[in-house]
């Protein structure tokens, strides 16, 4: 059998391989939604990346605590919410004592090696300050691209990034990347008020937001065994002081009403409530000035 | 000695005439500049997530080379009939042993200096220690402080801690010595490395099953090594014991492993730990050659 020219097999090849593209290629965005990303992680990883996103979130943390974090075989129960998770509420609300005996992992040496082992690792506990905050960010940003359905990640990175390192923008522009990827999400919206109400002082938009945060926990939370009662507390006594510091007292009381349904610890709202009753009333009582 | 340096030269040589460091030297610094060159919220003083990304590749590059080189040394020797004019010479066995030992070692030293070089240029460029001393002891005080207020005696008393304030605050010497001692102790436990796999390369029949055996290993022992001792506690027996035992056998080397200490910028380790540590290793370098060289003296040379 005579062998056709070496340059006619490659054009037959070719014209071939080319056929075949322009078939297939119109029905490939069918068969998986990997491509259509512009995200090399998502199309590299598919949906396992987000096995991995919680691995980042936590090497944030360890990285806020220098190193000092105990491995799987240290932890004695769950990881309670650690400082890095803040929320300034949440931050103050912290129980450091609690944490510092969270931290407490190492306990006394069993042996001579785990003891002269202590030398070689970070054996010291302690929490990122003074702008060193920034160290954490790239893990949080990391865990946001691996899973951006995972809430915390954007909360707690702009807590850090407009609470501690005073960059708003970003803080803002990582939030609204958190809103686009998660509509839904009220604990967003919620930080989202705060950045408006703190850092942009602007309580109208603010106003706004938290009302569409308290909308958004009535439409997924309300139907809830459990539904997050924190989260409902949060999002009332905030947005009722801004409606307060508005002038608008009825409306303040019934949120501070519905705080206090949520609150594990009522009685300070209820004094709240009684002393914006107190200036209604006031308000009501006061003699009217006659218009001209 | 005139043949354990003739032949470790030779196994120097060999390094450098193989391609195998300049890739993963290539790659280290090719992942480092990338992950150097994105930005984090705008932000550029950002910089310990390249360390330990840096750091993570230069001990992951060092395991491949020292161990590649080291399973590869005896196996090849009798492959290729080399062995036979060696040992002529004459060669004892030890000698060889020790200069191929000595030479991949050697070699790993060479490779990881260049590899902490150029950490610390990548780290010192981008701000390196940017955490001041005044503001890490200050971030340690308050935890340390308010915790030791808050925290009962009997349960701080028990944790282990160290509460030096005085650690905290960091010198350009004592950086500069922070990454002296990484690589001192990270070439001291290649040493270990070395001498384990080339055991492993006259124990098992071929270089391939050393090396993936020898890198299970390793990584094992870098992973799980210093936990043993809290997976064993919650065995029955006589696990408990058989697993206790493997923890007191094995060398630790998670002990040469200080790269947090390097990126979280904490204080140097005392020269005493560090000399106690470099003994440890040669101890059980000492002990693997041996291992080695008694397998070897009876082995045939031929496959």
């Amino acid at each position: 059998m005579r062998l056709a020219s070496p340059f006619l097999l490659l054009g037959l090849l070719l014209a071939v391989c080319f056929t075949l593209a322009t078939t297939i290629q119109p029905r490939t965005p069918a068969w998986s939604d990997r491509g259509k990303s512009g995200d090399v992680l998502k199309l590299l990883l598919g949906d396992g990346r987000r096995m991995f996103a919680n691995h980042f979130f936590e090497q944030a943390d360890i990285s806020f605590h220098s190193g000092y974090y105990p491995s799987i075989f240290e932890r004695r129960e769950p990881a309670g919410k650690s400082p890095m998770a803040g929320g300034a509420d949440a931050h103050e609300a912290h129980d450091e004592a609690a944490h510092e005996k969270e931290m407490a992992f190492l306990g006394q040496p069993r042996d001579w090696i785990e003891r002269f082992g202590r030398h070689f690792r970070v054996t010291e506990h302690t929490h990122l300050a003074q702008g060193q905050e920034r160290e954490i960010l790239p893990w949080l940003r990391l865990s946001a691209e691996l899973d951006p359905q995972r809430v915390d990640t954007y909360t707690v990175a702009a807590y850090w990034l407009r609470e501690r390192l005073g960059r708003v923008k970003e803080a803002e522009d990582f939030l609204r990347e958190g809103q686009r990827n998660n509509p839904e999400s009220c604990e967003i919206l919620f930080e989202l008020g705060r950045l408006y109400r703190d850092s942009r002082h602007d309580s109208g938009r603010a106003r706004n937001v938290w009302q569409l945060a308290l909308r958004k926990w009535t439409e997924q939370e309300s139907g809830k065994p459990k539904p997050n009662l924190y989260q409902l507390e949060q999002i009332a006594v905030n947005l009722a002081r801004v409606e307060e510091q508005a002038g608008q007292f009825e409306r303040a009381i019934g949120l501070l009403e519905l705080g206090k349904k949520a609150s594990p610890n009522p009685a300070p709202l209820q004094a709240q409530i009684e002393e914006l009753k107190a200036k209604v009333a006031a308000a009501a009582t006061s003699p009217k000035v006659p218009a001209n | 000695m005139n043949n354990v340096m003739a032949i470790s030269g030779i196994v120097v040589k060999e390094l450098y005439r193989r391609k195998d460091f300049y890739v993963l030297f290539v790659l280290t610094a090719l992942i480092t500049l990338l992950l150097g060159s994105v930005s984090f919220f705008n932000d550029a003083k950002i910089v310990r997530y390249l360390k330990e990304v840096c750091l993570l590749l230069i001990w992951i590059s060092s395991l491949v080379i020292a161990i590649g080189t080291a399973a590869r040394q005896i196996p090849a020797e009798r492959e290729s009939r080399t062995i036979f004019p060696l040992l002529a010479k004459p060669v004892t066995r030890g000698q060889f042993i020790m200069g191929k030992f000595l030479g991949c070692w050697l070699a790993c030293g060479v490779a990881l200096a260049v590899f902490y070089l150029f950490f610390g240029v990548v780290s010192e460029s981008r701000g390196g220690r940017n955490a001041s001393s005044a503001e890490l002891s200050s971030a340690a005080a308050t935890v340390g402080t308010e915790a030791a207020n808050q925290v009962d005696d009997h349960d701080h008393a028990g944790d282990g801690i160290e509460h030096h304030d005085e650690h905290a605050v960091l010198g350009h010497r004592s950086v500069v010595m922070n990454y002296v001692q990484a690589l001192w102790l990270h070439w001291m436990m290649l040493g270990v490395v070395t001498a384990m796999v080339l055991l492993g390369s006259v124990v098992l029949s071929a270089p391939s099953v050393s090396v993936t055996i020898s890198f299970i290993g390793i990584v094992g022992i870098l992973l799980l090594g210093e936990h043993l001792n809290k997976v064993a506690l919650r065995q029955p027996q006589p696990l408990q014991a058989i697993l206790y035992t493997g923890y007191f056998l094995i060398p630790h080397l998670e002990w040469f492993d200080i790269r947090d200490r390097v990126i979280y910028d904490q204080p140097p380790i005392p020269f005493a730990d560090g000399g106690l540590a470099t003994l440890y290793a040669i101890a059980y370098t000492g002990l693997f050659l041996f291992l080695t060289w008694f397998v070897f003296r009876r082995k045939a040379l031929t496959l």
